[in-house]
């Protein structure tokens, strides 16, 4: 007989096996899951969920498909959160003027309470992140903020009402854009093939007989 | 305490016993025809189990896998419900079917088109596959590189089936597709100079994979779902397509979807439509777990082939050599190929390196099973037999703090659950990754319906029978913007005609002509998971 522990999800008391996560314990429980579940792998931050240990003051505030039950946990869910994403366009915004400032002036109403650090569950620095944010430090701001996977667990808790994971995006997407170096090589081969460079190598290879071609693949030079 | 059970930290030893000398020597790749004799034994799309052939439809007398056959000819959510279709609830130019990687990419090309474009998903923006792919982006853009050597390597990994006119798409348009991607504001890993880091997969005989760490994924999916919002493309979530719409001339004409939430049907009205659905590991062939997201239950295929489309290669299914086959709480989770492309062997209970690590995946997967099964060299791991992963190796050969910048979403996954890959080797066996067939396109992305495309995984033939690593989140932009661009190049000219599922009761009669009756709900949406509990 497998080791239990009893749960209460949504208001409602199950026993459940110890070995399941919070998501695979709703299913077990009969839930039948449309909401709050996503990859069940932890990369699509679909499932947050927030608990407390019956009797417990602390809350805790998790992802479903990454934590495993415990003895006394009582589960509601946070299936979607308003994020105020502000919309713009990335070929006219440039990395400089207090661009993120200008777009989310909340985050100048940071308290420094550190409540987004203390709930995300990727373990990220989120306060940090935003304080290079609001300092235009937008590279710094990007990777820190890089292993975000959008759960927003961290607004959900913000008396400031930031919207963090937006902002994280959108100094990545700067980053990514304007202030990582460019890639020559990458340019040279976008204009050889817009030049048709590769044409008549690709014409004469889909032309080549199957065993010509299994001979080429078979004695291709490999990369050390 | 760790979190391995004694048995498997007895084994764990052998694995530390040989590192040392493992690390000088790397197995040599097997020779063509002995991949062939273990595809041949081992691999289970050549089993003559698990597969069934096809008696209706476009594809009748070719086999695939029994739970996609029962759904290919399942019965129509629709089959019996009077739908009121001149009641059109949206009227749009272009309708996307899915929200994942390759349907904002075609989404915001057909915006930039012009086109007044709606997406329309199962769940929520971004909840896809692509959101989970980890290794890496594939694109030949380096100097000792070129599309022509990209071309062969995913011919021969793809076992020369793959269609030359798409595989002709992939590879040249690949580098414009990271440039596109790019410019969009995804943060490549770059060196200080702004080179592209790059390394091997599996079967590539240059370092073309691009990565964003271990997130690559989730990386381009944040990215692009964020400028779909941006530029005003309209979506609607958790209100999956159930089936397709076609006119009196046969052109698609829209879809009907199901809304999640008040249970009613939505009938949406298109000059064109994108099939954008993705792949099938939910539907969880011959048994195995998968790596794949929540809906990837192959609902593009059902309605494709039910309004006429034929299908390629529905029988080739990419099971990925690295599964989580321990702990529980993540079993048939992905484990990144890159951490073989960052040298961490495949080792047996005895210590033995028994293969090459970048083999292509079917042939890595078969050989992991011979492992396991025909030869006795796994580790017992909860109710089967897996295989260690040496990742220690990577901090031995790249230095200290490697994967905690290249693989930090694997370290962090690992550690939720007690283990520290840094420090231990991890269990695998393969799992259920990736559908290799789909829907038949030619080179503009349309299938034989006149104005339905289809784009990412529900696509088949670019990649043959298997699939190279990195070349999948590479064909969801290539293709994906393809079809974005044609489907709004269509819809400026199309002039549709009453709206009609004739298709779906002639589907219907041809079932039952071939003595076929089902009550299997199709498509099938969401898989049903009970984690042992007998059925209430």
């Amino acid at each position: 007989m497998e080791q239990m522990v009893t749960v209460y999800l949504l208001g409602k008391e199950y026993s459940v096996p110890a070995t399941l996560t919070i998501m695979d314990a709703m299913e077990y429980a009969g839930f039948k899951l449309v909401r709050g579940c996503g990859c069940r792998s932890g990369f699509c931050g679909a499932c947050a969920v927030i608990y407390r240990i019956k009797g417990s003051t602390e809350l805790k505030v998790v992802l479903s498909c990454q934590t495993k039950v415990e003895e006394g946990m009582c589960v509601g869910k946070i299936d979607s959160f308003p994020v105020n994403k502000r919309t713009f366009n990335i070929e006219e915004i440039k990395a400089t003027d207090n661009i993120v400032g200008q777009l989310y002036p909340e985050i100048f109403s940071c308290i420094g309470c550190n409540a987004c650090t203390k709930g995300c569950p990727q373990g990220l620095d989120v306060m940090q992140y935003i304080a290079y944010a609001q300092r235009g430090e937008y590279e710094k701001a990007a990777h820190a903020s890089f292993d975000c996977v959008g759960c927003n667990i961290c607004a959900s808790r913000c008396p400031a009402q930031i919207s963090h994971s937006a902002v994280g995006l959108l100094c990545r997407r700067l980053t990514g854009k304007y202030i990582a170096p460019k890639c020559e090589h990458l340019a040279e081969r976008v204009a050889e093939i817009e030049n048709g460079d590769y044409v008549t190598l690709l014409e004469k290879l889909k032309n080549t007989p199957l065993d010509e071609l299994k001979d080429m693949y078979n004695k291709r030079e490999i990369e050390k | 305490m760790s979190a391995f059970t004694d048995d498997m930290l007895k084994s764990m030893a052998n694995v530390e016993r040989t590192r040392a000398a493992r690390l000088n020597s790397t197995p040599e790749r097997f020779t063509a025809e002995e991949k062939e004799a273990l595809l041949q034994a081992f691999h289970p799309d050549y089993s003559t189990k698990g597969f069934k052939v096809l008696e209706v439809g476009p594809n009748k007398g070719e086999k695939a896998p029994v739970e996609l056959a029962q759904l290919l000819e399942g019965k129509s959510l629709l089959q019996g419900v009077a739908v009121d279709l001149e009641r059109v609830d949206y009227d749009v130019d272009v309708l996307i079917i899915g929200g994942g990687g390759a349907g904002a990419a075609a989404a915001i090309e057909a915006k930039r088109a012009g086109a007044d474009v709606m997406i329309v998903t199962k769940l929520r923006m971004g909840d896809a596959n692509t959101m989970m792919a980890e290794g890496g982006i594939q694109g030949a853009d380096k100097g000792n590189d070129s599309p022509a050597i990209h071309y062969l390597d995913a011919l021969g990994g793809g076992h020369y089936k793959n269609v030359p006119e798409l595989l002709e798409k992939l590879v040249t348009e690949g580098p414009l597709a990271i440039d596109w991607l790019d410019k969009l504001g995804v943060m490549f890993d770059k060196e200080a100079d702004g080179t592209m880091v790059t390394t091997h997969g599996g079967g590539t005989s240059r370092k073309r994979m691009h990565a964003c760490a271990d997130y690559t994924g989730a990386e381009l999916m944040r990215v692009l779902r964020d400028e779909v919002q941006n530029c005003g493309v309209k979506i609607l979530e958790f209100a999956p397509a159930i089936e397709l719409l076609l006119d009196e001339a046969g052109k698609c004409a829209g879809a009907v979807l199901l809304d999640y939430d008040s249970n009613e049907h939505i009938v949406v009205r298109a000059k064109t439509v994108i099939m954008a659905t993705g792949g099938a590991g939910r539907l969880h062939y011959q048994g195995f777990p998968t790596s794949n997201h929540y809906g990837a239950t192959a609902d593009g295929l059902v309605m494709a082939y039910r309004a006429g489309a034929p299908l390629i290669y529905e029988d080739a299914i990419q099971y990925h050599p690295t599964g989580v086959a321990y702990p529980a709480q993540i079993y048939g989770a992905l484990v990144t190929e890159k951490v073989r492309s960052l040298g961490a062997q495949l080792v047996n209970s005895n210590g033995e390196a028994f293969m090459h690590p970048l083999e292509t995946r079917d042939v890595s997967a078969a050989s992991i099973i011979r492992e396991c099964t025909a030869r006795g060299n796994g580790v017992k791991a909860l109710d089967g037999v897996a295989l260690w992963l040496d990742t220690p190796m990577i901090e031995i050969i790249h230095g200290e703090g490697t994967i905690q910048k290249r693989l930090p979403g694997m370290l962090r996954m690992y550690k939720k659950f007690g283990i520290d890959l840094r420090k231990e080797p991890i269990l695998i066996y393969p799992t259920l990754h990736y559908q290799n067939g789909g829907i038949l396109i030619d080179a503009n992305a349309e299938t034989k319906i006149s104005g339905l495309y289809v784009a990412g995984e529900a696509v088949g033939g670019i990649h043959g029978t298997n699939r190279l690593m990195g070349n999948s989140l590479l064909d969801i932009i290539v293709f994906g913007r393809i079809a974005g661009i044609k489907a709004a190049e269509k819809a400026k000219t199309v002039e549709l005609g009453k709206l009609s599922l004739a298709h779906v009761d002639a589907f219907a009669k041809e079932m039952e002509a071939a003595g076929i009756a089902s009550e299997v709900p199709s498509p099938k949406l969401l898989p049903v998971y009970t984690h042992g509990r007998n059925a209430r």
